[in-house]
This record gives structure tokens, C-alpha cells and sequence, in this order.
């Protein structure tokens, strides 16, 4: 594994100009979170429409992965409905698992045809520590869909 | 230049190669010192202070002349004033909790510093909650020093403690601990010092450091995790509760009361970390024999190194003293555009070994004005290839990153 595959084109565009970034001002859901072990934060504002994100906002800061895995979620997310959201953060947590091995569809020939830019991040399961940093905005997001 | 690298070859972790840049966290282990407790566990081991068979009296004189030669290393007269505690955290924990609970009230005054681990900050917020004692920081100027000036205008006589760091295990900085303690001493505070990573690495005579209270580990000076020590001038001992209570810390118990053992087996409830002592007791061996004088030689020279060689690296910020005076074997650094996890992830790739994040001094990092840095820190087995292949990595982070 090639630091090359953890450190894509694409995962360092979303980190040094993430998009969806700052805060919505009356935002129908929130949540912050922290990662206590590096001190990476993550804030997510959500606005809805019924049942689907609207707008979507996060305020972060902390590594290249934690950063750019946020940035290509809110890209993700926007537009989708609840169930939508929820069944992306299924496939995503799997991807990102290193116990299971589930297929999930990815085409290498064809990336990003299933998760969009997020397949980019596939690289961070061969560097176990750095999981965490890249699960961090979509466990707060989680949290911000059921506060 | 220090020549240690014959070093190596005791520390069996190092004989794949990695370039072990983490010894601020936690140091690396030598034969003789596992041998110690190997052979110890094997021919010598029983509970202390308790049985009246041969093996207990075996392993209690062991364990006490483990404690003397501590109080010999730190130059304290009397082996009575070498507590043996978990480690620092533990011994920082005893003096807020046992001499603080004890000894203020409402309107006294804590007086910290802005560069300190969470171990020495953390207990003190606490215990100053408990009293109704206030909790003030002396700042840190932007050199990376304690702010003196600002020191002698906070010091007053509502002050009861100085608890202060040796070294920084962020910045690499000394603070003039004696001149702080005469300060204190002038105004009737005790002052606490924190040496988890002054006396790894810098010859501590505890009569000539003006401490009243000292705590460091022995993982971090060759020795095994789950001891260290608490020294405490014995009148500060003496205002000191015990902050645990068991087995081995009492005189005389009944159902409702118990009196103290003598100090320092008050402060040692339970059964204490037996083998541990003896491998501490090796390292402390071990460390003598290649001189504390030419170890913390051997840090500077290499830590003057890496500010040359780190610093060159565009982008590179050192963040602590740029220069050699007053400070130890520990450098950390941030990267312009590249995180310092990321900086740790490519690294580690190297087979450079560094630690990245806060350091558990989330406030320092405040003050600093960054959110992490990675930090190398040094040690007798380091050489300077290891700076080399740190400064490798730095470079390659840059290129990763589209920056070269």
C-alpha cells in the first residue's frame, strides 16, 4: 500500500477547499463532535425540507482525512432523504471496516460510480489509526439526524 | 559528537530498524533491565513487608533498596522521602489531592503555568473545586518561556502552591524551577514539580532544585510502566494525607478508625509494583552507567541537530525554543498545509516514529494557536540517522502534498 493511494488528488482537493463550509444560521438540526484522542472537530448544521437535507454546513478542523471525508459527505448528502442518508452511511462505515468485507458494488473500473468522491477514502482501511479520522464527520452526522 | 550509538544493540525493539522518535511518551526498554525483573520474578519474588519467610524478606530488601537507589539518583538524604506510586499522574494526584485537600481553603491561591501537561493542571482544577481555592496559569511568553515578570506580579502571600513543569513535554522548555521555588519559598508556598521529563534526561539533585514535592515515572527513563515515584521534602510529606487508604499504608487499625504507618508506607496502599521496582532499580543502573551528565550531552546534541536539519524543511514551523539554552530533547513541529497526523501517518511509512496530536496539553496548544503538532523527542538510543530519516519524511510529506 503506497502512502500515494491514502493521499489521492481528490481527498487532498476536499481538505484544502472543503466544500459546504461554516454554519447555517437557524439550522433545524445540529450536532459537534470530537475526536479526544487528536482533538479533530467536526460541526454539522442541517437544514430539511420534510424529509430531505436541504442545505448542509460544517465547520472542522483537524487532518487531511477527518477533513476531506466530511467535505465529500456534505456533497453527498445534500438533496438526499433521511433513508437515502442512512443507507450512504451503511455503505460508507462498511467500507471503512476492516472486519467485514462486505462487496459493496465498488467498480474499480468505474470508481466512484456507487459513493461518489468518498470511494477515494478506501485507502484510509489499510491504516487502521486513521479510521476514526475519516468516520468522524459521519458519526456526527448521525448524531445530527436523530438529535 | 556523543557517541551512544553502541547503545543500540540493548534494545531488542530496535532491531528492526524503526527510528523510535517517541521516548517523550514513553522509553524504550534495555536487556538488563528486563533481565532484572526476569530474574527477580524467577528466584526472589514474594509480597513485601509482610511475610516472615526468607522469599518475603528477599524480595522486601529488593524492593527498599530499590527505593535507595532512587533517593541516591535524585540526591535526597533520607530514603523515606521516595513514595513509589503508579507514576507521575499518580504521584501529581497524591500532593493535589493529599497535601491540597489539607491545606486550602476558600481565598487561597493555586499558582500553575500555561505550558503544563494535563496531569499537573487537570488535579488541580479539581482539588481548587473542592476547596474553594482559585486555579491561576503564569503565561507563557512568545519565546516559548515562562513569563517571569508576570510570575514575581502574581506571586502574593494568598498563594500556598507553585506546581510547575521541569520540561515541557510539548515544547522541549526548562523553566529555572530553582529560581521559581526560591520565589515561592520567599512567599511560604510549596512548590510541586512536575519531571516526568526532567529527570529522564537531566542529573535532578532534589537538595539543589529547591522542590518540595517531585514526581516522575520510570517508562520514561528505561525502566517499566507502573511505578514511580512521589519525593516530597519530609515536613511537606508530614502535611500530607494519605490519598488512598488499604493494606500496608496503616499503624493500627479498628472497625471505625485507623492510624498512618510511618512515611513513606503511608503513602503505598496496597501491594505495590514489586518487580517493577527492581527493573526501575536496573534502568536507574543502567542510565548511571553511561552518565546522566553525557545522556543529556547526547540529547542537546542532537536535538541542536534537528533544529537545523527540521528547520530547513520549507514550511516548518518549530514550535518551542529555537535554540539549546534551557531546554531538553524534545522538538515539535507543525508543517504549513499538512496536519500533523498526517505528518505522523507519513512518517510512520519511514519507519519514523513520532508522536502527533495535543500532547494532553489541549490549553498550551490553545495558546499556541495550533490544534496539534507532531513531536520527536530523543533518547541515549537515538542517532542521527533517525534526524535524517525524520527530515526524509518531512520532505516526502511535502511532495505527497503537491508542495514540493
Amino acid at each position: 500500500m503506497a502512502l500515494e493511494d491514502l493521499y489521492r488528488e481528490v481527498i487532498l482537493d476536499h481538505y484544502r477547499n472543503p466544500r459546504n463550509k461554516g454554519h447555517i444560521d437557524s439550522p433545524d438540526a445540529t450536532a459537534h463532535g470530537v475526536n479526544p484522542l487528536c482533538g479533530d472537530e467536526v460541526t454539522i448544521d442541517l437544514t430539511f425540507n420534510g424529509d430531505t437535507v436541504t442545505e448542509v454546513a460544517v465547520e472542522s478542523q483537524g487532518c487531511s482525512i477527518s477533513q476531506s471525508s466530511a467535505s465529500m459527505m456534505t456533497e453527498a448528502i445534500k438533496g438526499k432523504t433521511r433513508s437515502e442518508i442512512e443507507s450512504l452511511t451503511n455503505k460508507f462505515k462498511s467500507m471503512m471496516s476492516i472486519e467485514e468485507d462486505t462487496d459493496l458494488g465498488l467498480d474499480p473500473e468505474r470508481p466512484g460510480s456507487v459513493l461518489g468522491d468518498i470511494e477515494a477514502l478506501q485507502g484510509v482501511r489499510q491504516y487502521p489509526v486513521r479510521i476514526k479520522c475519516a468516520n468522524l464527520g459521519w458519526t456526527v452526522l448521525a448524531e445530527a439526524l436523530s438529535s | 559528537m556523543t557517541d551512544l550509538s553502541h547503545l543500540k544493540a540493548d534494545f531488542p525493539v530496535l532491531e528492526n530498524g524503526v527510528h523510535f522518535l517517541d521516548s517523550g511518551a514513553s522509553s524504550q526498554k534495555p536487556i538488563p533491565v528486563l533481565e532484572a525483573m526476569d530474574r527477580f520474578a524467577r528466584t526472589s519474588y514474594a509480597n513485601v513487608h509482610r511475610g516472615a519467610y526468607k522469599l518475603s524478606v528477599a524480595s522486601t530488601e529488593a524492593y527498599e533498596a530499590a527505593r535507595r537507589r532512587v533517593a541516591e539518583f535524585i540526591g535526597a538524604d533520607n530514603p523515606s522521602e521516595v513514595i513509589f506510586v503508579r507514576g507521575t499522574t499518580t504521584a501529581l494526584n497524591t500532593v493535589a489531592f493529599g497535601w491540597g485537600l489539607e491545606n486550602l481553603q476558600e481565598g487561597d491561591r493555586i499558582l500553575s503555568t500555561e505550558i503544563e501537561h494535563h496531569a499537573n493542571l487537570v488535579p488541580w482544577q479539581m482539588v481548587a473545586k473542592r476547596t474553594g481555592a482559585t486555579l491561576d496559569h503564569i503565561p507563557m511568553t512568545d519565546d516559548f518561556r515562562l513569563d517571569m515578570e508576570a510570575y514575581e506580579s502574581m506571586i502574593g502571600p494568598d498563594v500556598k502552591i507553585v506546581t510547575v513543569t521541569g520540561m515541557s513535554n510539548v515544547l522541549g522548555t526548562m523553566p529555572p524551577v530553582r529560581q521559581i521555588a526560591d520565589i515561592a519559598h520567599r512567599h511560604g508556598a510549596r512548590v510541586v514539580v512536575d519531571a516526568a521529563q526532567l529527570v529522564p534526561h537531566v542529573r535532578v539533585n532534589v537538595s539543589d532544585l529547591g522542590a518540595d514535592f517531585l514526581a516522575f515515572s520510570s517508562h520514561k527513563m528505561l525502566g517499566p510502566t507502573g511505578i514511580g515515584v512521589l519525593w516530597g521534602r519530609m515536613d511537606a510529606l508530614e502535611e500530607t494525607e494519605p490519598f488512598e487508604g488499604g493494606g500496608e499504608m496503616i499503624s493500627d487499625v479498628t472497625l471505625q478508625s485507623a492510624t498512618w504507618a510511618e512515611i513513606p508506607h503511608r503513602f503505598e496502599a496496597g501491594t505495590p509494583p514489586i518487580i517493577e521496582a527492581v527493573g526501575f532499580h536496573a534502568a536507574i543502573d543502567y542510565l548511571e552507567s553511561i552518565g546522566m551528565e553525557k545522556i543529556f550531552e547526547h540529547d542537546m546534541e542532537l536535538t541542536e541537530i534537528a533544529l537545523q536539519r527540521v528547520g530547513d524543511v520549507p514550511g516548518v514551523s518549530i514550535q518551542g525554543p529555537n535554540n539549546t539554552i534551557d531546554r531538553g530533547g524534545v522538538v515539535s513541529m507543525t508543517m504549513e498545509g499538512v496536519h500533523a497526523h498526517d505528518l505522523a501517518t507519513i512518517l510512520d511509512e519511514g519507519g519514523v516514529a513520532v508522536r502527533a496530536g495535543h500532547h494532553c496539553a489541549k490549553p498550551l496548544m490553545n495558546r499556541m494557536g495550533v490544534a496539534a503538532t507532531a513531536r520527536a523527542s530523543f533518547y541515549v538510543y537515538n542517532t542521527e540517522q533517525d534526524i535524517d530519516a525524520l527530515v526524509t519524511g518531512l520532505r516526502r510529506a511535502r511532495e505527497l502534498f503537491g508542495m514540493s
